[in-house]
């Protein structure tokens, strides 16, 4: 019935090991395996883009240039001038409020730096990933001036692109989370 | 809805003694029914002869390695809503209406996919862990499998379940087609804080960015003090590695919180100051309110119930039923459910399904004498912070309609004096 001693006693080491992490504020830890990588916003294949532009890439692009690529990339699935189609409408000039509010990229976005994002990682949905950064950045200029903020000229790129003040910016009211000093 | 044919009226005997209460709901008249089905049924005598039953003379069908549901249940399937052009993108749903308990079988838990389901060879995975932490860790799944695994219930609920209920007229559908992008499995990986432990989160970090390994490379930011409190890095649903579908080889479990921030396919966690302002937490998953601001992070799941049997599309007859429903809650367990069969003008309490666990789906049962009266079905919960489910009407006035997400009213189902069930909104 008893228990060899030895592995008694090794019974006993383990969970004295255990108990210390146990104890500590339940904190679990585990065996460290983690790979130490050496930099690697580098080797992303879409790095975050913050509002404030950290991440955009190099590349350019304006809206007559954008345009090529809208009709060529995106009218099937969002309808000409971003009018509408089975991948929903993008610019809408329509209201925010009353009986039939109508939000899309021009009137509800609050970030330009969304929509290079969104687009680069996203669309077109039959081939994600495929536009070049001059492509990303001339599509963009193209929904923006579509949304009536640039000009159809204005060169568009990781400068220019987070300068850009979205009509609903301030649009937006955090709720489950204070929001952070900026 | 397609209104059903009416079922025959069966033989069982309706000496069944009424309920106490004058609605009919009686938490003992299941007692009450069983003896007197008991009383009715030993005075007779087994006259018909047994129909042949082949199976008792025929070998059965051999061994497999998988299992599959009866062919005969093949209806019990999820309902796709999907976008014709992108195939890949779209939903489906639940069906909540054919299931009991409150585990839902993973091949049967709702999806939302933005591009398709990526099928990742799980040697080929990694996560990385990166940006505002001492250093950058990159692990393989074998990695993961290693440390210590936690398990726990919960459900997701996708942000935009329900929405049909922001619609002016009640759609007419099964109940698990209308609050279907709701499921609740048991989920087992790696405590998201062991993983930011070895990273060394820096003290200026506040959110996390996560990004799936699908086709829109899905992105989303999620509060640090959610991911050190109870996140977990999920490699298996339900005891087996999770369902291509669900994520395989990993997910993020965020009990509670917007199916969104459970990332499936989870590649990449940045930790960083401030949301990156995806597309996901901009554009959608924030809800336009009637003075044209919008609420967003609104990261919490809110207190939700629904009976799921009987359900719209159902045909009652006379006599004693059960009232079955599910109810669930992001901030934590349920505390009570109370069914009126009048529309709301009284409640009685259901009995829950124990144990009762934090932000997972609670089963409730009531029994009910149906006497052919109209009814009007409904279920409110209750959870134990205290937030009561809201009427419809309470719910639109403060929110307006446009806002499409967080949709969590009060559920209303019509039996008509034939025994139809419909939705309805009152
Ligand atoms: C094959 C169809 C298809 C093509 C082509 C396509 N899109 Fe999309 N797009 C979609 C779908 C579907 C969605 C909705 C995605 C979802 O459900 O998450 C979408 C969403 C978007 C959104 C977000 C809209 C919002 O309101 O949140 C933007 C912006 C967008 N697409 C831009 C583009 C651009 C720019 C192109 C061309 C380069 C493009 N799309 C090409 C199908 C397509």
């Amino acid at each position: 019935m008893s228990m060899p001693e030895s592995r008694y006693v090794a019974v006993l080491l383990l969970m004295t090991l255990a108990l210390p992490a146990a104890a500590a504020g339940g904190k679990i830890a585990g065996p460290n395996l983690g790979q130490v990588l050496p930099n690697t916003e580098a080797a992303l294949p879409y790095p975050s883009i913050y509002p404030d532009g950290r991440g955009l890439p190099a590349g350019h692009g304006n809206a007559v240039d954008g345009r090529k690529v809208y009709d060529a990339q995106c009218t099937a699935c969002h309808g000409s001038a971003g009018r509408g189609g089975s991948g929903g409408q993008l610019i809408s000039h329509g209201p925010l409020t009353g009986p039939e509010p109508d939000p899309a990229v021009d009137n509800y976005w609050p970030f330009a730096t969304t929509l290079f994002d969104f687009t680069r990682r996203a669309m077109p949905m039959t081939a994600p990933g495929t536009l070049s950064n001059d492509e990303v950045y001339a599509v963009t200029a193209y929904l923006l001036n579509l949304s009536g903020v640039i000009g159809e000229n204005d060169d568009i790129n990781a400068e220019t692109l987070p300068k850009i003040r979205m009509p609903n910016r301030d649009g937006f009211v955090w709720i489950d989370v204070p929001k952070s000093p900026r | 809805m397609t209104r059903r044919k009416k079922i025959s009226t069966p033989t069982i005997p309706t000496g069944v003694a009424p309920g106490a209460n004058p609605s009919g709901l009686n938490r003992r008249a299941f007692l009450q029914g069983g003896l007197a089905l008991t009383a009715a049924t030993t005075g007779g005598k087994l006259s018909a002869a047994e129909p042949p039953l082949p199976w008792l003379h025929t070998p059965g069908a051999p061994l497999t390695n998988y299992g599959q549901p009866s062919e005969q249940e093949r209806k019990v399937i999820r309902w796709i809503t999907p976008n014709r052009q992108v195939p890949g993108n779209g939903v489906s749903w639940t069906p909540l209406h054919e299931l009991e308990g409150i585990i839902t079988p993973s091949g049967l838990h709702f999806e939302r996919h933005h591009n398709g389901v990526p099928q990742i060879p799980a040697d080929q995975h990694r996560l990385l862990v990166h940006g505002l932490t001492q250093r950058a860790l990159s692990f393989s799944i074998a990695d993961l499998l290693r440390y210590p695994l936690r398990t726990r219930l919960a459900f997701i609920e996708c942000g935009g379940n329900s929405n049909a209920g922001w619609n002016l007229e009640p759609l007419q559908t099964k109940a698990g087609y209308l609050h279907g992008m709701a499921s609740c499995s048991e989920w087992t990986g790696v405590p998201l804080s062991t993983i930011l432990d070895e990273a060394g989160v820096a003290p200026e970090a506040r959110w996390l960015v996560l990004e799936g390994a699908d086709a829109i490379a899905m992105n989303v930011s999620l509060p640090l003090h959610k991911a050190t409190d109870d996140c977990l890095l999920a490699l298996y649903q339900n005891g087996e590695r999770l369902r291509p579908e669900n994520g395989y080889p990993l997910r993020l479990l965020v009990p509670g919180w917007e199916g969104v921030l459970n990332v499936k396919w989870l590649r990449r966690i940045e930790l960083s100051r401030e949301p990156v302002m995806a597309r996901n937490e901009t554009s959608r998953y924030t809800e336009l309110q009637p003075d044209g601001k919008a609420r967003q992070f609104t990261f919490v799941m809110g207190v939700k119930s629904l009976i799921t049997t009987p359900s719209p599309g159902a045909v009652l007859s006379r006599g004693l039923h059960e009232l079955r429903g599910l109810a669930w809650s992001g901030h934590g367990r349920i505390k009570k459910v109370e069914i009126s069969v009048n529309g709301g003008k009284t409640w009685t309490q259901a009995e829950l399904q124990t144990p009762v666990l934090p932000q997972c789906f609670t089963r409730f049962r009531l029994p009910w004498q149906w006497r052919g009266q109209a009814a009007v079905l409904k279920s409110r919960a209750t959870d134990e912070a205290g937030n009561v489910q809201p009427e419809r009407t309470k719910l639109i006035a403060e929110r307006g309609r446009a806002g499409y997400f967080h949709y969590n009213a009060i559920v209303a189902w019509a039996l008509d004096s034939d025994g139809e069930l419909s939705h309805v909104y009152a």
